[in-house]
């Protein structure tokens, strides 16, 4: 047999990891919100601000946050980018909008899918609202909204986005 | 700062999409080799190894440092390894010179590196996260809608960051080293490229490069050992900030901001534009040329674009501040060495050793690095002047 001595130049050697996640309370209550259909925040007692998904704590004041907000489904655009690209291991066909949302009653933004719009109509303090999957599908994840579209509500000055 | 330190050996390897002729080892020992060649010394020299990268996700590696100390010649000393995420080669430089500043180690050899080919660094950041929809597309993802909000509030026109992907494609062809070559490289080819996130086209975001850079750092009493001008350092900050929080300024961060403030003052620069000769700076994103003009005061919020559109920053159009002038992130990008590669660059301007992309007459030049969500920031100011 003849021997091939050519450069052994890459060889594929995948990685593969399961992890488990510790939720913590709050993400925790955030969590059995979804499989609820509710978006829960939490309130930082330092700056008022709300926070989600909640975390535990507001990383602005360093302090824990406890008190639960429920919030509405309704939400405004803060931001978006139009994606021409797959995202590795996401059957999601390109092109797609995701924007960063912020919920009513939160001040921080979330990222999310926009859809039932044309891409060229999105815009900053665009106003929109989750579409759920069937309530029987329901999990504790985010995935439990598939994604928002906009709404028939004037926008929002992109200043005052999560004030 | 203690004790006096400078920049005596630069090394860099030739940045480009595989180098498949060498493993990471290989890699780092070539960068380390050119720079201790540089500085005249060799591995006996050396009192320790700071080495940097990236996530080790990148590679796949874990933990890469446990078998790189033999390629870099440091059994038996001590050996250290930094992350910053993306500001990682900058972080990993300043705590080299703070080794030697704080009079520790006299001579520290620092190395840092990213070899892209052996994995995916879009997949590495693109992981499923349990209380998020798995919609994280990459860094543009992350940085396109940061962009947008820029453009919105600046009002600057379209085309700024094509302007900016172009200057820099233009200056690489001065740097040997660089990855990118576009020798026909032109506005109109930046806009025809495809948009990926918008509004970052194809040749607005940096290329996937395997390379390393590495620098010796020497103590003040050690310098004259070495044959090429020093590179005084002149001062070296690093901040960072959470990725989220209520009220963050994500267009404009508070610890790029208090980073920049800080290195200022320890270098006794008071305005920026005027007293630093040139400055590389991570842009991996054509927009954040303009962002950080203005983070790092060189223009007020809001009007860093028209630096850009005047030429203030382009060599080929003799600007009086010429940016990345390497070509800069958007031209090579092994990530983890992307920010020690700006930090070397401005130490081989201000030693007048920059060949064809040399600012002529530089004497002091700003290194800066970003990282993370744009949470991390490291800096530091060379000169040819011994403070």
């Amino acid at each position: 047999m003849s021997e091939d001595k050519t450069g052994i130049t890459m060889m594929d050697a995948p990685i593969y990891l399961d992890y488990n996640f510790t939720a913590g309370s709050a993400t925790s209550r955030f969590l059995h919100g979804l499989k609820q259909g509710v978006l829960i925040g939490q309130r930082c007692p330092g700056c008022d601000a709300v926070y989600v998904p909640a975390r535990g704590s507001c990383a602005r004041c360093g302090v824990a946050t406890g008190e639960d907000v429920v919030l509405s489904d309704k939400a405004t655009v803060e931001s978006f980018t139009i994606v021409y690209i797959p995202i590795p291991g996401n059957p999601i066909k390109p092109p797609y909008i995701i924007a960063n949302v912020v919920p009513d009653g939160a001040n921080i933004s979330f990222i999310h899918l926009i859809s039932e719009c044309n891409n060229e109509d999105v815009r900053i303090g665009q106003r929109v609202q989750a579409v759920w999957k069937p309530e029987s599908e329901w999990t504790y994840a985010m995935d439990n909204i598939i994604y928002f579209k906009p709404i028939d509500e004037a926008d929002i000055d992109p200043e005052q986005i999560g004030r | 700062m203690a004790e006096l330190a400078a920049v005596v050996g630069i090394g860099q390897t030739k940045y480009q999409t595989k180098r498949i002729d060498v493993s990471i080892a290989g890699l780092v020992r070539e960068a380390a080799r050119n720079a201790l060649d540089d500085a005249g010394l060799d591995w006996d020299d050396i009192d320790a190894v700071i080495l940097g990268k990236a996530p080790d996700m990148f590679e796949g590696v874990v933990m890469p440092e446990l078998y790189l100390t033999d390629a870099l010649g440091c059994n038996g000393k001590p050996m250290l390894r930094v992350h910053t995420a993306g500001s990682v080669g900058g972080s990993t430089a300043i705590v080299a010179a703070s080794y030697v500043q704080s009079g520790v180690f006299k001579r520290v050899l620092t190395v840092s590196f990213e070899k892209q080919s052996e994995s995916n660094a879009m997949w590495a950041l693109s992981n499923p996260q349990p209380f998020s929809p798995h919609l994280n597309a990459g860094a543009g993802g992350y940085f396109a809608p940061i962009i947008r909000e820029y453009m919105r509030r600046s009002g600057a026109p379209y085309d700024v960051g094509i302007k900016v992907a172009t200057k820099d494609r233009k200056h690489a062809l001065r740097n040997p080293n660089a990855h990118l070559h576009l020798e026909d490289i032109s506005m109109a080819m930046v806009e025809e490229s495809p948009m990926l996130w918008d509004p970052i086209r194809f040749l607005e975001a940096c290329p996937s490069s395997d390379g390393a850079c590495s620098m010796v750092i020497a103590h003040e009493s050690l310098v004259g050992d070495s044959p090429r001008a020093p590179a005084w350092i002149r001062g070296t900050a690093v901040r960072s900030e959470p990725t989220m929080y209520a009220g963050r300024e994500e267009v404009n961060p508070q610890a790029g901001r208090d980073c920049a403030a800080d290195v200022y003052k320890q270098a006794g620069i008071s305005d920026p534009r005027k007293d630093l000769d040139c400055a590389e700076v991570y842009v991996p994103f054509s927009w954040y040329e303009p962002m950080w003009l203005e983070n790092l005061g060189f223009a007020p919020e809001g009007e860093g674009w028209k630096l850009t559109m005047e030429g203030v920053t382009s060599l080929d159009e003799g600007g009086d501040t010429p940016w990345n002038c390497s070509g800069g992130v958007l031209s090579s990008n092994p990530i983890g060495a992307s920010g020690m590669i700006r930090f070397a660059e401005a130490a081989l301007q201000v030693r007048n050793d920059a060949g064809e992309h040399q600012v002529e007459g530089a004497k002091t030049a700003l290194g800066h690095a970003y990282g993370g969500g744009a949470q991390f920031f490291a800096m530091w100011i060379v000169s040819a002047d011994k403070p």
